[in-house]
């Protein structure tokens, strides 16, 4: 008989929905059906138990191709590599449990390395402004149950996060929103006219990259300078500003979720860091949260494991082990390898081959470079050694970290069939490297 | 027709890139989704531009053949985009502005017409990249 699991969390973006249904097969080994989840997630929950997923590491050959080697291999390979390297980076953690990224950060202490994560390339400049400035936040589940006006800024939920808009912000009825949409005003602020632009009250379409002007417009309305602006700023006129500015004023309780659009474009962290300051004005006349949207299901993870641990949540320098010490711009991954600073390059849980800018890849490729992830991608094509591992969600649990910081235990839903998960691989190389530590010492 | 005009690129998620992300880099899915550069239509007349034929995109860091198309996630006129992924940080600039995140909005870029070039598959370009592509 089919076995039908109940609440499985999903392991694609930020929404971490946690209300999947899957059916698994008599032996528990396939995937027959999964409900409640996006077009994306059900494509990773069909990978999982595909025939065609990678179930052994692979060691790139001197021909180029790869070779099949056992996890013992791998693990050694890894270790020797890393005790050789100077200045070895881990990077990526967009899909890992956080107990693989704890374990990440025992391997990278004991090699006194770098250790990153994929907030680098997307909130890395939100948590700079959050230093900052603070985070007037809130959880997903009071966005429900109270938001009233909704501000998408630079995000595209209809894309990125596909159930976030049903499961949390614009349809959902909660406790004080029992008539759901109809009783919310959703604002979307994007140069692109998007799918989500397409289902709210009002588009701004800012001028690309000027978005700090607009949120200082925002701000001298709230601080009743209105009369001031000009008649245009950022490509908005200023009726529009000031009627959106008396609706966010207005607001019993409003929430503003802002994506790459912000921290992508110049400016980078002062745009989040004006954003705050907008929350806090508001909070002068109504009550107002702000989220950053972020994409995957865990990335708020290495930010929570590596803050406890470390004191900083990314681009963490560990070559002094102990003392751990971070710097964006110095530390942080696609500038040391445009520097051509580090020596060894582990890629884990994400695909710094398709995703980093190809300058900063064709640096890195230079050294020893090793791919821990599930699927075939670009960076375990260039790889020197491919390590597969399990799926968080699918053939592995764990605990995750909701978009808002919320933990969520993720299950397991089919067998792992002999693949390794993060966590014991991680303690096995950081076992490894201890070894060779003590030997050398 | 003018011959160069700088427009200013953006690459962002897509829900077709995020499907065919997860159904794999290597394949066809994520070929179509990813290698086309979305723009708003007067600009493709103004630079010569046939809907849904190749062109040449150029920034400051590096150059790409995709196919252009009309978006429909519209743009306003001298704003374009490309879905993250392969293509994309083929011209996105890796400057950080000391932040970690790279250009990946907003920064310049040329688009030509190139309709006789073939478009290249991911793994031909990273591959090609970093000297390890064996095919053609």
């Amino acid at each position: 008989m089919p076995k039908v699991i109940e609440n499985v969390g999903c392991p694609y973006c930020g929404c971490s929905c946690d209300d999947v249904r899957v059916t698994v097969s008599d032996d528990g080994k396939k995937v027959l059906e999964v409900e409640n989840v996006c077009a994306i997630g059900t494509e990773i929950f069909k990978h999982g138990s595909s025939d065609h997923r990678i179930r052994s590491p692979r060691l790139r050959q001197p021909d180029g191709s790869m070779k099949d080697i056992t996890y013992e291999e791998a693990i050694e390979w890894t270790a020797q590599h890393l005790y050789k390297a100077k200045k070895p980076l881990m990077y990526g953690f967009g899909s890992t449990n956080c107990e693989g990224q704890a374990a990440a950060a025992r391997v990278m202490e004991a090699a006194g390395g770098m250790l990153d994560n994929c907030a680098t390339i997307c909130h890395g400049p939100s948590f700079l402004a959050i230093f900052d400035n603070g985070y007037p936040t809130c959880t997903l589940g009071e966005v429900k149950n109270r938001a009233d006006v909704i501000v998408y800024w630079g995000s595209n939920p209809a894309h990125a996060h596909p159930r976030h808009m049903s499961r949390y912000s614009i349809f959902p009825r909660g406790f004080f929103t029992g008539k759901g949409q109809k009783k919310r005003t959703v604002i979307v602020i994007d140069p692109r006219y998007t799918d989500t632009a397409n289902v709210a009250d009002y588009h701004l379409q800012v001028k690309q990259g000027h978005d700090y002007e607009l949120f200082d417009a925002f701000r001298m309305v709230v601080n009743g300078h209105g009369n001031d602006l000009p008649d245009e700023v950022a490509g908005i006129k200023k009726e529009k500003i000031l009627e959106v500015a008396e609706i966010m004023k207005n607001a019993r309780f409003g929430t503003t979720f802002f994506g790459m659009g912000l921290t992508h474009s110049d400016g980078r962290n002062h745009n989040i860091d004006i954003a705050i300051s907008l929350t806090r004005d508001l909070n002068k006349v109504s009550k107002w949260t702000i989220m950053a949207m972020r994409g995957h299901y865990n990335i708020a993870g290495p930010g929570v494991v590596w803050s406890w641990t470390f004191g900083f949540p990314y681009c963490l320098d560990l070559t002094k082990k102990d003392h751990a010490h971070m710097n964006p711009g110095e530390t942080s991954s696609v500038d040391m390898a445009m520097r051509d600073e580090v020596d060894m390059f582990i890629n884990i849980g994400t695909d710094a081959g398709a995703h980093f800018p190809i300058p900063a890849v064709k640096h890195l490729k230079k050294h020893p470079w090793v791919t821990i992830d599930p699927s075939i991608n670009m960076a375990s094509e260039i790889s020197d050694l491919h390590i597969p591992v399990c799926i968080c969600g699918v053939d592995v649990g764990g605990i995750v970290y909701r978009m808002d910081n919320v933990p969520i235990q993720f299950r397991k839903v089919i067998d792992n069939q002999g693949l390794l998960d993060d966590e014991t691989l991680l303690n096995r190389i950081a076992d490894r490297l201890d070894e060779l530590n003590a030997q050398g010492a | 027709m003018t011959e160069k005009k700088t427009l200013n690129m953006i690459t962002q998620r897509a829900v077709e890139e995020g499907i065919a992300m997860e159904i794999g880099k290597t394949s066809k899915q994520y070929f179509d989704a990813c290698n086309i550069i979305e723009m708003n239509e007067q600009d493709m007349k103004e630079l010569g531009i046939m809907k849904n034929t190749n062109v040449r995109v150029t920034s400051e860091s590096g150059e790409v053949i995709v196919k252009a198309v009309v978006a429909r996630q519209t743009v306003y006129p001298g704003l374009c985009h490309i879905r993250q992924g392969v293509w994309a940080n083929q011209v996105v600039p890796p400057r950080t502005q000391s932040t970690g995140a790279p250009q990946y909005s907003g920064f310049p870029v040329t688009v030509v017409p190139a309709p006789n070039e073939r478009l290249k598959t991911a793994l031909q370009l990273v591959q090609g990249a970093v000297g390890m592509w064996k095919g053609e």
